[in-house]
């Protein structure tokens, strides 16, 4: 329990500040040779001998009542080993304990096109397919709800019969401060109101899983999963197994961005078919199969106020959110608060209002995908900023580095501020894009915007309520000078096992590559939550450290006896331990590993990390805080042809506060893989449906699904910027999320740069710059956006006085006679001018 | 559901060495390769000729594996990811692609891989533009393709004879 | 994983052999050539034959020759080859480029022209899994009985995808038909039929034997495609202009657009317009025009209906540009 206290901010201050040996450095990733060879077993790669296929059968309607299956024909099949319907699997699960609204396969009610109903275990793939359409399913059909819009209009039939009323899962309000004081005693008070389409992760890995189960009751299951103890803990409850008797290996994603951190349908299947057939069983989702599974960005309608100075500086905002959901919780109720968390980070907000819907619709559910929650606000906020900027005759460069949040501070809803790097970022691509030349001066066409972005290193909560750390290592040296690292962290393609390797390397003085790394496995490895909300390079790292201390402490105990030094003058690198005074002198690591061996049996270690506790104890304080925020700051070119509104973006200059990079070869490849994620959602990236036609998915395919090949694809220009942390392991905070989410915003923000028209919308089609474009011709409002937000039964709203109002982080008592939330409900256009005073 | 189809058999010159290989006979080379023949690495991200994850070089020329049958392949010279390692030692567009980090989860690099090498058996000395052309029907949606360029580029160079280093923003960014 | 149905796959190494696989096969039979087109229908069980006859077996059916008459193209070359082969791009630079812009170079080193003239129609309700089409309970071009995209319609809007296909027809080229009761040579546009589900006018057992091009003088082509991406996707619009020069005028001209209909659609107006000019400004918009006021995109493929209608205006005109462009570079006293 020592661990739960002591944080990265007690250790000595060298750590942030010390010269690396390998920390840093650009090295190849521990696991680059077997990618490049091929050699890299993903989860379909898995094959064991008399091994059968799974397939699930999916519901054609959006919104149904299962009034009976017939499984009886397709059992019979020649070929078929077993046939599971809803029955088979009564125990709900779900990623958050709130919303324990799964089924493996629907037992009495499908909510979307797509939602498993049966599956089958065959001798092929084949054949399983032929079984699935032997299985007789009869439905009543049931009103499908098409949008977030539709569910807040459309409150029966429900989806769920849990939630916040009718068709909306989620209702949140929170308020920091009086926000219509803060608007009063504004210069100029700005409403919009903006639109972020959904979006999917799209790995290029469709999901797999085989599971295998063992005679003597133990469950073994294989996935490519972002999460193996959440998968681990799904499997436990639904199957009803003691979590001994299940083993979850998580194998390498290809390529994950939060859509494989849910516990899915298709492990739950796969694992009872191993248990009823006593054979492997294996499923590999099509890709339409992954378009069902999604748990992708929310669509989100966003309505936002805000009232500034005239330099700019924000008295008050008012945020308010609807979300489209999809058919099941996920983690929407944390995507919810994560729509209003993150809007205090980066510039000064005095007093802040966050009102926050999710909406349960017939459709895939939504839920993290890479920047959780975030960038659609991010989108929202920045371009809300850019026309406050215009509005006031300011730079938006300049707006915003004058009222940058100052580092190791408050936010008004209660989150710490570490180290902040946005205005570096800011600099740096300011001065790279030659900004101050560009902005407002380019020719008819050719645009540059700019917005900036924050995100978490890490949630400061774990999606369980428990104490325990949210990760954990073992360390084992070997005779040999070998170090193996055990950790349930999950490679994805991040890096992350390759992180684990030069933070032991730097601490221990071994090469990187004298380190295994055994990673995401449930009987082999100490808890880690999972690759998700940038968590793993500091918590991880974190707890590597601290093993590897550990484990540096007792070898140097017995080297120091044997050299006759103090422990303090031995260093640790180049494979050695050696006196600081005179290198010369020392040993090699291999030696000094076996003096303690001899002396104190076999040198393993552990370490674990827990994220320090949040100042906020408000509802709703779990979302937000981290120990760390990175910050982005982006500048976007674009060329827009007015006569076809297509938009093309030749560069992007990208700056990342990472805090501090570990690897910087992956901290390049993160920020570049951000650039284009978020590139492809302000240009393309759309989760289309056919609302008319039974809300089947429009185009559930990598061909229609547009996502940027070489062609589309920026050229980035990227800054590291290192503001060390001293919750990071090193200093390092995140980069594999943040650098997504200034992206879309400073391209809407060029667009309107090149051609003068708003896209309050992403993706940013060239239909919509088309329409835009001639509006603006016809003297309309130059713009293509929402119209209007719908009124939504808020609740009594959670009042948390800001720090610098003497709050103590709690909500204070509702005041009698309040009417909350009605402000703004209707949008009396959003171009309100300048108030004077 | 029609019986099981018999097995064909077919034989072909896989990465440099004659084999033979029986299988259903509707299917695909990626399907031979992968479960027929266990060869792994070659990767799928749709089946319909939609990423390009599947590429492999049949007869010198990068195709999409999963719409190419097996059947078709008879006679003819098959190369795979796992054919690109020579003796021991990594091919240099594999060992540039690992040393960049031009290969993230690494789902897509082996279809990557192959379409660069056959690039760089055409030409020498590709422009970014020819490399962004030659890849253009390959899917990464980790990377950012930018890694996979100068990884390409870096090969390309060091295939040359020349002792080519990755420049310093490649791997640390603009100062 | 999507797998192909089982069926039975021979590769004939005649025509005639081609033939009697095909007659024994009868409806159940299909032909295959690079199998791009094919096979993903295959896979989504959108065509189901039992037996799939390969044609790139045939000596006949591969090859390019260049001849005097004009340029005598096999339907088996693929459509990388056909767009390095360079004589071929120097005489055809509109054809070269047509193929090149088909989906993505993995795509096109199997691809083949004959394949290509020969794509099934395209829609967004049909080019689903069986699943999916299951799910809005299938449609007139396969396994039901209504059309989503007009409803009230008899007939199918399935859109004529293929990128070369205009150009054919643009530049007027013949295709060799060939079947078990002879052959017959027609102008390109007569292959086609405006229906999605019967779009080609060949019979079942006609193979595709002979692309023949005009041979290249005095006149010139263009193709301009629209797509989201510069790869992979097919044309949302696709415009292959040809204009005969007669001097400085224009003798005749032709207009044909590709995605917008189940064929490739001449815009017989927007030729006729630009007769007698030199392919002035007013020429050129008054040809777009034509081609913007016929061209009825529907609801089926990529991108807004009304903004793809608009966009044909925008692409006759750059296309009718850059051959006003090419001819003054060509025409420059040298
Ligand atoms: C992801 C993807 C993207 C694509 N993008 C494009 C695009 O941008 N533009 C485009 O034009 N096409 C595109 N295509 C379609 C197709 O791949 C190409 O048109 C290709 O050229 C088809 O040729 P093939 O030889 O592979 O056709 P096949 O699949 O072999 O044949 C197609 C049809 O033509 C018939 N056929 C073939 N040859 C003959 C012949 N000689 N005589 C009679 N019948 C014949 C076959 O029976 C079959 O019905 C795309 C396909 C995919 C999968
Ligand atoms: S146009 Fe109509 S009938 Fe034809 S494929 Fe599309 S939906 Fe089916
Ligand atoms: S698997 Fe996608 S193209 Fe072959
Ligand atoms: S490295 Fe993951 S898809 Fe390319």
């Amino acid at each position: 329990m020592a661990t739960r206290r002591k944080t990265a901010a007690d250790r000595p201050p060298d750590r942030l500040t010390a010269a690396f040996r390998v920390v840093g450095k650009a090295l190849r990733k521990v696991d680059a040779t077997a990618k490049v060879v091929g050699a890299t077993k993903f989860a379909d790669d898995v094959a064991l001998p008399r091994m059968l296929y799974a397939k699930l059968l999916r519901s054609p309607h959006p919104h149904a009542r299962i009034l009976g299956i017939d499984p009886s024909r397709a059992a019979a099949l020649a070929g078929v080993k077993a046939v599971l319907t809803g029955k088979d699997l009564p125990i709900p699960f779900g990623i958050l304990p709130v919303s324990q609204d799964e089924h493996a396969l629907a037992p009495d009610k499908v909510r979307f096109v797509g939602d498993p109903v049966a599956a089958v275990a065959a001798v092929s793939e084949e054949t399983a397919s032929a079984a699935l359409d032997l299985i007789h399913v009869t439905y009543e059909p049931l009103r499908p709800v098409t949008d977030a819009t539709d569910a807040v209009t459309h409150p029966e039939p429900r989806i769920h019969d849990y939630g916040d009323g009718g068709n909306l899962h989620k209702l949140i309000d929170l308020e920091f401060g009086d926000v219509a004081e803060g608007f009063a005693a504004a210069d100029l008070v700005r409403e919009d109101l903006l639109f972020f389409e959904g979006s999917t992760h799209l790995p290029m890995e469709q999901h797999a899983a085989v599971a295998d189960w063992s005679p003597d009751g133990k469950l073994t299951l294989w996935s490519s999963t972002q999460t193996p103890h959440y998968v681990h803990r799904a499997l436990a409850k639904v199957l009803e197994l003691s979590p001994a008797k299940i083993r979850v290996i998580a194998t390498p994603n290809g390529g994950g961005f939060g859509g494989k951190s849910d516990p899915f349908s298709h492990e739950i299947v796969v694992a009872k078919l191993a248990m009823l057939t006593g054979r492997p069983v294996k499923i590999t989702l099509t890709r339409e199969e992954v378009f069902y599974c999604h748990r992708g960005r929310h669509p989100a309608l966003m309505w936002v106020k805000t009232g500034v100075k005239r330099d700019g500086a924000i008295t008050a905002m008012h945020f308010k959110s609807l979300l489209d959901g999809g058919g099941y919780g996920s983690y929407g109720v944390a995507s919810t608060y994560y729509t209003g968390a993150l809007q205090t980070v980066t510039y000064h907000v005095p007093r802040y209002k966050f009102q926050g819907a999710r909406a349960f619709t017939n459709k895939p559910p939504c839920g993290p995908k890479r920047g959780h929650g975030t960038p659609q606000p991010r989108f929202a906020l920045e371009v809300h900023l850019d026309k406050i900027a215009e509005q006031l005759g300011m730079d938006p460069a300049e707006l915003r580095l004058k009222h940058l949040v100052p580092p190791n501070s408050l936010t008004a809803n209660w989150l710490r501020i570490g180290s902040m790097g946005l205005g570096p970022c800011i600099r740096k691509v300011v001065a790279g894009s030659g900004w101050k030349e560009k902005f407002r001066k380019l020719p008819h066409g050719k645009g540059i915007g700019l917005a900036c972005s924050s995100y978490i290193t890490g949630a400061g909560l774990a999606i369980y309520w428990n104490p325990m750390p949210h990760s954990g290592v073992q360390l084992k040296c070997d005779r040999g000078g070998g170090v193996t690292v055990f950790c349930g962290s999950t490679e994805i393609g991040q890096g992350s096992d390759s992180i684990l390797a030069v933070i032991v390397a730097e601490v221990l003085g071994v090469d990187p590559f004298d380190i295994a790394i055994v990673t995401g496995d449930t009987d082999l490895t100490p808890v880690d939550l999972g690759s998700y909300s940038s968590r793993v390079t500091l918590m991880t790292g974190n707890a590597a450290i601290q093993a590897a201390e550990r484990a540096r402490d007792i070898i140097a105990r017995h080297a120091a006896r044997k050299l006759e030094l103090p422990a303090e003058r031995l260093a640790f690198a180049e494979r050695r331990v050696f006196d600081v005074e005179n290198p010369a002198r020392g040993l090699s690591f291999a030696d000094a590993v076996q003096l303690a061996e001899a002396a104190e049996g076999t040198v393993g270690t552990v370490g674990s990390y827990t994220p320090p506790a949040s100042p906020g104890r408000y509802r709703g304080a779990g979302v937000g805080p981290s120990p760390a925020y990175s910050y982005s700051a982006c500048v976007a070119e674009v060329d827009v042809d007015p006569a076809t509104g297509i938009v093309r973006v030749p560069r992007i200059f990208i700056a990342h506060d990472v805090g501090r990079s570990i690897n910087a070869a992956t901290v390049m490849g993160q920020i570049e893989g951000s650039v284009y994620m978020g590139l492809g959602e302000a240009l393309m990236e759309e989760m289309a449906y056919r609302g008319n036609r039974n809300v089947v998915h429009k185009i559930p395919s990598l061909l229609e699904y547009k996502s940027p090949t070489t062609l589309e694809m920026c050229d980035v220009v990227t800054y590291v910027v290192e503001d060390p942390d001293p919750n990071g392991p090193f200093g390092a905070k995140e980069c594999g999320q943040g650098p997504l989410l200034p992206v879309p915003p400073a391209v809407a923000n060029a667009v309107y740069d090149a051609v003068g028209v708003r896209i309050d919308v992403v993706p940013i089609t060239p239909e919509k710059v088309f329409k835009a474009l001639r509006r603006k011709a016809k003297g309309e409002e130059p713009r293509f956006g929402p119209t209007a937000f719908p009124d939504i039964p808020w609740p009594d709203p959670t009042r948390v006085p800001p720090p610098w109002e003497g709050g103590d982080g709690k909500a204070v008592p509702l005041t009698p006679g309040a009417s909350p939330g009605l402000d703004g409900a209707r949008i009396p256009g959003h171009a309100p001018g300048v108030r004077d005073r | 559901m029609p019986p099981l189809d018999a097995k064909a058999k077919i034989a072909l010159e896989l990465n440099g060495e004659p084999v033979e290989v029986a299988f259903a006979p509707h299917k695909t080379l990626l399907e031979v390769l992968r479960e027929d023949l266990g060869l792994t690495g070659t990767k799928h991200g749709c089946e319909l000729g939609e990423c390009g994850t599947c590429a492999v070089l049949v007869d010198a020329r990068p195709v999409l594996s999963c719409l190419v049958l097996g059947l078709a392949c008879a006679g003819r010279r098959v190369k795979t990811v796992e054919g690109m390692a020579e003796g021991g030692r990594l091919h240099p567009l594999q060992d540039a692609f690992a040393e960049l980090g031009a290969a993230q989860c690494g789902y897509c690099t082996p279809a990557f891989l192959l379409a660069a090498g056959a690039l760089l058996a055409e030409n020498r000395r590709p422009t970014r533009d020819q490399i962004k052309q030659a890849l253009a029907g390959n899917l990464c949606r980790c990377t950012g393709y930018i890694k996979i360029y100068e990884a390409v580029e870096l090969a390309a160079a060091r295939m040359r004879g020349e002792k080519a280093q990755p420049a310093r923003e490649t791997l640390y960014g603009y100062p | 994983m999507l797998r192909l149905p089982s069926f039975t796959y021979l590769q004939p190494s005649t025509l005639a052999e081609a033939w009697r696989m095909k007659a024994d096969a009868g409806p159940d039979g299909a032909f295959v050539a690079g199998g791009t087109d094919l096979y993903p229908n295959m896979k989504r069980r959108q065509q189901e034959p039992k037996v799939v006859i390969s044609l790139m077996g045939i000596p006949e059916l591969a090859g390019c020759e260049m001849r005097d008459a004009g340029c005598v193209v096999g339907p088996c070359i693929t459509l990388s080859e056909l767009s390095i082969l360079p004589s071929f791009r120097r005489s055809y630079p509109a054809v070269a480029h047509a193929a090149e812009l088909v989906s993505t170079p993995l795509l096109r080193n199997m691809g083949t022209l004959g394949g290509n003239l020969c794509l099934d129609t395209r829609c967004n309700y049909y080019d689903q899994t069986y699943e999916w089409r299951k799910a809005i309970d299938f449609c007139m071009k396969k396994d039901g009985k209504i059309c989503w995209v007009a409803p009230s319609s008899p007939r199918c809007w399935a859109v004529s995808s293929s990128d070369v296909a205009p150009v054919m027809v643009a530049i007027g080229a013949e295709f060799r038909l060939v079947g078990p009761k002879g052959e017959r040579v027609m102008p390109a546009g007569r292959l086609y039929a405006n229906d999605g589900i019967n779009y080609l006018t060949k019979h079942p057992d006609e193979i595709l034997a002979e692309v023949r091009l005009p041979a290249p003088d005095g006149w010139d082509a263009v193709y301009h495609k629209l797509r989201r991406r510069g790869s992979f996707d097919f044309p949302v619009l696709g415009v292959a202009a040809w204009i005969d020069w007669d001097g400085a005028d224009i003798a005749d001209a032709r207009i044909v657009l590709g995605g917008v209909a189940s064929w490739p659609q001449e815009v017989a107006e927007g030729g006729t317009t630009l007769k007698g000019t030199d392919l002035s400004d007013e020429a050129i918009a008054r040809a777009a025009d034509a081609a913007y006021r016929p061209a009825k995109p529907l609801d089926n493929t990529d991108f807004d209906l009304s903004w793809r209608k608009q966009m044909t205006r925008v692409y006759v005109k750059t296309a009718l540009e850059e051959l006003r462009e090419r001819r003054r570079s060509t025409r420059k006293p040298s």
